[in-house]
């Protein structure tokens, strides 16, 4: 048992690092609270594209993908690699994790070739952004509940409906959308899934102002939108189980806690009084920086045992299900905590005054979303009891009933 | 990255599953609760016979010699069983005391005793309340011998000899070894939360004590000596705790109620969804831990509490809940429940409680992060 590289690995990470230190500037820790994580501006934007086309021109953009899309042919192990030492830079990340995780993956498992080939070497290259129009207001973790109509018109179908939570929509190219094209079918079987254009006559974006201010995701409304059969993914009402292929990549593209760490919240308490004493000698403060650590060495060895599986070319354990359920709720709880231990001044936001540059601030804004999107901590509760534990599915009065003829609710 | 067991190592561990699941079902771990006996002597022969005593034993001793991970791996099936056997005692925590710290003498004298079963051993550190403190320790070894009480001692009475944390005449505190069948040596029975791991309070009375060598001498000795066990004690309760998770979820998928399995209900599906990542969480941070043991690394102090606290917070959390699934049957003395409350509850006194070893692990963050 080690952490170590086999020589392969080791040589592929030295190959990284150099790409990364020739074109990218390590973390610092004066940096926090100021990383590039979201979209915010047009530069942050350009940013983001001109990086990903330096990902793409050394072969580092999708590292598992085959040769012949651009790809560098990789293994699962060498993208994690990848990953991990991208981490400890400071380069401008959130706008192509969803269309390269989750979107194009799902084009390439059922597009034709002439569309491969249009369309996966310009995201690759950043020129082109996916985004995913899945959820709706009455279809979130119930996203099989969805709404948004496709009707077979000719040779195109025509889209009425809307979608919600939609990530960067204002800024991509192009969608992956699932619809319902046959209401009369059991709630499963009546979808259908495409991709369309995001210029299409008939789609309007309206981004939706968050909690912390800013605006990272959208509604997007179709009006008689027209989409070509040609841009049908999969069979019609097999809109389901394509969907499911999207959604395997989702919690690996969504990503862990981004907010302040165990290790961030020692530096605050090293530096900060609690009844007239240091904040790090405190027995309270002591425990719950235990119980942090605790548990964030527990992921981070987890996330190891799933790259062991990996690295011996086998199929990871059911153990890598627990990160994201772990790192978000800690992510909320490390937030509250520091500002608590900020005591009279723990709500200032004021980035020249409160420590970090106000990250702890920021994250009780932002920590919440992480445990709602991809898969909420319930609905991930409930995939590990249900398909790690083997305990049975809930009853469910929505199965074997056309779709149209369920209780809706108020809305 | 290679952070997993090997295939013979996985190997050993069903092999160890299987032998135990046949030899230490919860009927005979009662003989032991109920006082029947004891402890499971034909299981610790068998165990012997198996080379389980000496698994990290040199060879030139008797020993298996395969190592830590395997041994842990044993710990690990050991706490799955509930076993009321001195494995604790006698393999991870005074076996290895002589093999870390014994003179050469020593080691000629009992390790092949231990392995073959012939000889069993203990380790008695606490005074009563309190977690591990030089402070606390008011044992004294004057011109080779030792008085003074140790209490709680697991095995206390069925044990040849101790290993028994004592102030040298300097002020030092050392290990010494104790032939607890010497006169001036009393072993009174204690009762305590699970009688199926029976202890005692032993009070020597000016005995005869050899000290063991340098690195058995000093607290920091003593302390990193205890950090090892730890990590092994870690893979005692990650199995117990992950038969409960088994036995609460066996449970729920075949108990029924408002006409439908009470698993399907989500109160019980995120209960148990929550023990199932409290147990991976501390598996992972055990494996760090037999790593650390393993290759002796700078880490180990770390890795020996983050497994210590892990472990144990799984364990407490896994055995209590489990009991809760299992309704009012949980509450008999008929289900085992109680068997792996009273364990878990035992397991986490023994080698210090949580908060010293929280306390240690922001002490080493403290040191990791300074500026």
């Amino acid at each position: 048992m080690d952490f170590d590289d086999t020589p392969e690995e080791a040589i592929f990470r030295r190959e990284v690092r150099a790409f990364l230190n020739t074109h990218a500037s390590p973390k610092s820790p004066s940096s926090r609270g100021l990383r590039r994580r979201f979209i915010r501006d047009a530069a942050d934007l350009a940013a983001a594209k001109a990086w990903q086309g330096k990902k793409a021109a050394a072969g580092f953009a999708a590292i598992t993908w085959p040769k012949d899309l651009g790809g560098r042919g990789g293994t699962a192990i060498e993208q994690v690699i990848y990953n991990q030492e991208e981490a400890d830079f400071d380069v401008q990340r959130g706008a192509f994790e969803i269309g390269l995780g989750m979107c194009v993956p799902t084009l390439m498992k059922y597009g034709k070739p002439q569309q491969l080939k249009r369309y996966v070497a310009p995201a690759l290259r950043g020129e082109e952004i996916w985004c995913q129009l899945f959820s709706e207001p009455s279809a979130g973790s119930d996203l099989a509940g969805l709404r948004t109509r496709a009707v077979r018109d000719g040779d195109d179908w025509v889209i009425n409906g809307q979608k919600i939570w939609t990530s960067g929509a204002h800024f991509c190219d192009f969608g992956i959308i699932v619809t319902r094209t046959d209401p009369n079918a059991q709630k499963h079987a009546g979808l259908t899934f495409f991709f369309l254009d995001m210029k299409s006559k008939g789609v309007e974006v309206r981004p939706i102002k968050q909690i912390s201010g800013a605006a990272n995701f959208n509604e997007v409304f179709f009006a008689d939108v027209r989409i070509p059969d040609e841009q049908r993914l999969g069979a019609v009402g097999d809109g389901w189980k394509v969907s499911l292929t999207t959604l395997m990549n989702e919690r690996l593209a969504v990503g862990d806690n981004t907010g302040p760490a165990v290790e961030d919240l020692v530096d605050l308490a090293r530096g900060l009084d609690l009844d007239d004493a240091p904040a790090l000698r405190n027995g309270a403060v002591r425990e719950k920086l235990a119980d942090w650590f605790v548990q964030s060495q527990g992921v981070k060895l987890t996330k190891f045992r799933t790259m062991t599986a990996l690295s011996r070319g086998q199929t990871p354990g059911p153990e890598a299900s627990i990160t994201k359920l772990v790192s978000a709720k800690q992510g909320q709880d490390i937030a509250a905590f520091a500002v608590d231990l900020l005591g009279m001044a723990g709500a200032v936001t004021d980035t020249e005054l409160s420590p970090m540059h106000a990250w702890f601030q920021q994250a009780v804004l932002q920590a919440p979303g992480l445990r709602i999107a991809g898969g909420s901590d319930e609905i991930l509760r409930n995939i590990i009891a249900e398909r790690v534990l083997g305990l049975p599915a809930d009853v469910r009065v929505d199965k074997d009933v056309p779709f149209n003829a369920l209780p809706t609710g108020a809305r | 990255m290679n952070f997993d067991f090997s295939d013979d190592m996985k190997l050993l561990r069903e092999e160890a599953r299987r032998f135990l699941a046949e030899r230490s079902s919860s009927k005979q771990v009662r003989l032991v609760l109920d006082g029947k006996t004891d402890f499971d002597r034909a299981l610790w022969q068998s165990m012997a016979e198996l080379g389980w005593l000496g698994i990290a034993v040199p060879t030139d001793f008797g020993g298996s010699d395969l190592g830590y991970e395997a041994l842990c791996i044993l710990a690990e099936e050991v706490g799955r069983a509930c076993a009321s056997v001195p494995f604790s005692s006698s393999v991870y925590l005074a076996t290895e005391a002589l093999v870390l710290a014994g003179t050469p003498e020593q080691k000629r004298a009992w390790l092949p005793k231990l392995v073959s079963g012939k000889a069993i051993a203990t380790f008695a550190l606490a005074e009563g309340a309190g977690n591990p403190s030089a402070r606390k320790i008011k044992c004294v070894e004057r011109d080779g011998r030792l008085s003074g009480t140790k209490w709680p001692v697991a095995d206390g009475a069925m044990a040849d000899f101790a290993v028994v944390v004592a102030q040298s005449a300097d002020g030092t505190p050392s290990l010494y070894l104790v032939d607890l069948t010497a006169s001036g040596v009393t072993r009174a029975p204690l009762q305590t939360l699970d009688p199926a791991r029976p202890h005692f309070k032993l009070t020597f009375d000016s005995v005869p004590a050899e000290r063991l060598s340098l690195d058995g001498r000093g607290w920091d000795n003593i302390v990193k000596f205890i950090e090892r066990a730890a990590i092994v004690m870690a893979f005692e309760q990650l199995g117990g705790a992950d038969a409960c998770l088994a036995s609460a979820t066996a449970y729920a998928k075949e108990r029924y109620a408002f006409g439908r399995p009470i698993g399907s209900f989500q109160a019980i599906k995120h209960k148990l969804a929550d023990m199932y990542v409290g147990n991976e969480l501390a598996r992972s941070n055990a494996y760090w831990g037999a790593w650390a043991l393993t290759k002796n690394a700078a880490e180990l102090p770390l890795a020996a509490a983050s497994a210590r606290v892990s472990a144990t917070q799984a364990y407490d959390f896994a055995a209590k809940e489990s009991l809760q699934t299992h309704g009012g049957m949980g509450m008999t003395w008929e289900t085992d429940c109680h068997l792996f409350v009273r364990r878990s509850t035992i397991l986490s006194g023994a080698l210090g409680t949580t908060s010293f070893w929280k306390d240690r692990i922001v002490t080493s963050l403290e040191m990791r992060n300074a500026p």
